[in-house]
């Protein structure tokens, strides 16, 4: 990174301007190279597949006009099911996952049975399938008949997401919390702060920024998970594909669906490489000064 | 001919300048201690030097190379200096003998047994044979500063740069790491170390160097910056130390 100097009235030196023409030289030739191969690697990639045999038909099942226009507002409505999922199962995990991770790092013998607790349900949730514990809950908690009314699959598929998510969660935030250095828990308990306090104010936050972007990771895996809950009978994106496909067997629709789900992933996914790098930055200045 | 030659280096962050036009010569065989206030830019100098730190401005040669042409090679020119930070030198998950032989294996090709012998003769040479095989977190401080030393000259380096590399240790071990810098500067090393130790700088260093306000505000032999220096600044400055 280059910053303006502050002194404005010194012009750089003759020496320095001609490195940064060298400088700006090289990042135009860089970015003409990386333009130059990305556009042979496209060319070649597309002439093989249209000279494929079965081409026409694939393009005609998978990327035709026009089911992408009529798939459209079922797609989209579904889509925003999926991202209303998303929503409530995020919200769950960053609860559920937090009290899972505080509770597995909980020492002292008293607590040995929560401990066990713990453990023995984020290996288990761990192992398990998510489309396994999606038809555990979807179809085994209205087999117990708890409720007067059915309760919406959604809501389960939601539940399953939850659970299976806070496990893989719980494990990223404690391996943060057990990165913190021991001495920031002494020096805030030293100060007078109780357990919860010296937890929530100094060492969540510290366990949180050191495994942002593992974090970061775990959420777009579950973005596209949400697509999952429609083996449920849920109406997403998924499903709505799958009802519009069946009316004709064009795939269009789930390639539509599968595109939807990329695009909500992508911010994400650039902002955790900014932020990776940026962190990266950080910890090399802060080992050498 | 002159080892080290900064011509006006420039760096700023932000809007501070924390380098405004530093030219410094540095001889070989000769001991150059860097002083200033803290936040006067040592650190940043040392780590311009090591092309950690890109310049806004100036040149920077080391052994008639400009090493601050963005053509150079980095990692090839800081294989020829080597480096000793204030602390987190060591890899805690490498034994003594591994962080010590590890730039000469991996970055200079030697093979294993070569620089096994020659790290374990510079270990006994400061009293850490015992150490070899040993995690750096089984070493006191001063050893494992010692021992950060070993690894910064074990591949010969042209230039030694030390950036205070005693004042994360506890006052009983100090003398043992200025010790074995003493005896590097005795055999002719080429070291320039920024150091809050005044009495080591005016005992070893061959010339004194005054960091104020960015810029050089004075440089000398000891003998004269101790004793009658000719800035009032560079006066105040070390008023501040004696009278601790
Ligand atoms: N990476 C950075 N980003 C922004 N400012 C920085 C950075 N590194 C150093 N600085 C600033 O530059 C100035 C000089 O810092 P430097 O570490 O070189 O001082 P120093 O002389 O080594 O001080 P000390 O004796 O405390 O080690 C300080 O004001 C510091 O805040
Ligand atoms: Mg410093």
């Amino acid at each position: 990174m280059r910053f303006r100097p502050f002194d404005e009235t010194r012009p750089p030196s003759s020496i320095e301007l001609g490195r940064r023409v060298f400088r700006r030289r090289q990042g135009i030739r860089s970015v003409i190279l990386s333009l130059a191969s990305t556009l042979v690697f496209a060319v070649v990639v597309w002439l093989t597949l249209v000279n494929t045999p079965g081409w026409a038909a694939v393009q005609q099942t998978f990327f035709d006009p026009a089911h992408l226009v009529s798939a459209w507002p079922r797609v989209f409505a579904g889509f925003v099911l999926n991202l209303q999922i998303l929503f409530f199962a995020v919200i769950g995990v960053a609860i559920f996952a937090s009290l899972l991770a505080i509770v597995r790092t909980l020492r002292g013998a008293i607590f040995f049975p929560l401990r066990v607790i713990a453990t023995a349900y984020t290996d288990l949730f761990r192992g398990l399938p998510l489309i396994i514990v999606l038809y555990l809950i979807g179809f085994g908690i209205p087999g117990l008949r708890l409720t007067e009314n059915r309760i919406p699959p959604e809501v389960l598929g939601t539940v399953a997401l939850v659970l299976t998510y806070s496990a893989y969660v719980s494990e990223v935030l404690r391996a943060g919390i057990e990165a913190v250095h021991p001495s920031h828990r002494l020096a805030a308990r030293s100060l007078g702060l109780t357990h919860a306090q010296t937890l929530r104010i100094v060492i969540l936050p510290q366990a949180v920024r050191k495994v942002t972007p593992a974090l970061m990771n775990d959420f777009v895996s579950m973005q596209k998970d949400v697509g999952l809950v429609s083996v449920l009978g849920v109406v997403d994106a998924v499903r709505a594909a799958q009802i519009e496909t069946a009316s004709d067997f064009n795939f269009t629709p789930y390639v539509l669906s599968g595109l939807l789900f990329v695009l909500l992933a992508l911010p994400m996914i650039r902002l955790t490489d900014w932020y990776s790098a940026r962190l990266r930055g950080r910890e090399q200045i802060g080992s050498i000064v | 001919m002159s080892l080290l030659r900064l011509d006006a280096v420039y760096k700023s962050f932000g809007t501070s300048e924390v380098l405004r036009g530093i030219s410094l010569e540095v001889h070989a065989h000769e001991v150059v201690a860097l002083i200033g206030a803290s936040g006067s830019g040592k650190s940043t100098l040392l780590r311009a030097i090591n092309l950690l730190e890109p310049i806004d401005d100036g040149q920077i040669w080391l052994n008639d190379q400009d090493i601050s042409d963005p053509r150079v090679k980095v990692d090839a020119v800081r294989s020829r200096i080597g480096v000793v930070f204030q602390h987190y030198n060591l890899f805690p998950h490498l034994t003594v003998l591994d962080n010590v032989t590890l730039a000469s294996r991996r970055v200079h090709g030697v093979d294993r047994a070569t620089a096994e012998k020659s790290a374990l003769e510079l270990l006994d040479r400061v009293g850490l044979a015992p150490h070899a095989r040993s995690f750096p977190d089984r070493l006191s401080g001063g050893q494992q500063q010692r021992a950060a030393i070993v690894r910064a000259i074990a591949t010969n380096p042209e230039l030694l740069l030390l950036d205070e590399i005693t004042s994360a240790l506890d006052p009983e071990l100090v003398g043992e790491v200025l010790a074995l810098v003493r005896e590097l500067a005795a055999d002719g090393t080429t070291i320039v170390m920024a150091t809050h130790e005044m009495a080591f700088a005016r005992d070893v260093a061959h010339r004194v160097v005054f960091l104020d306000g960015g810029v050089i505000a004075e440089s000398g032999p000891p003998s004269e910056m101790f004793g009658s220096p000719r800035e009032e600044r560079t006066r105040e400055f070390l008023a501040r130390f004696s009278d601790r």
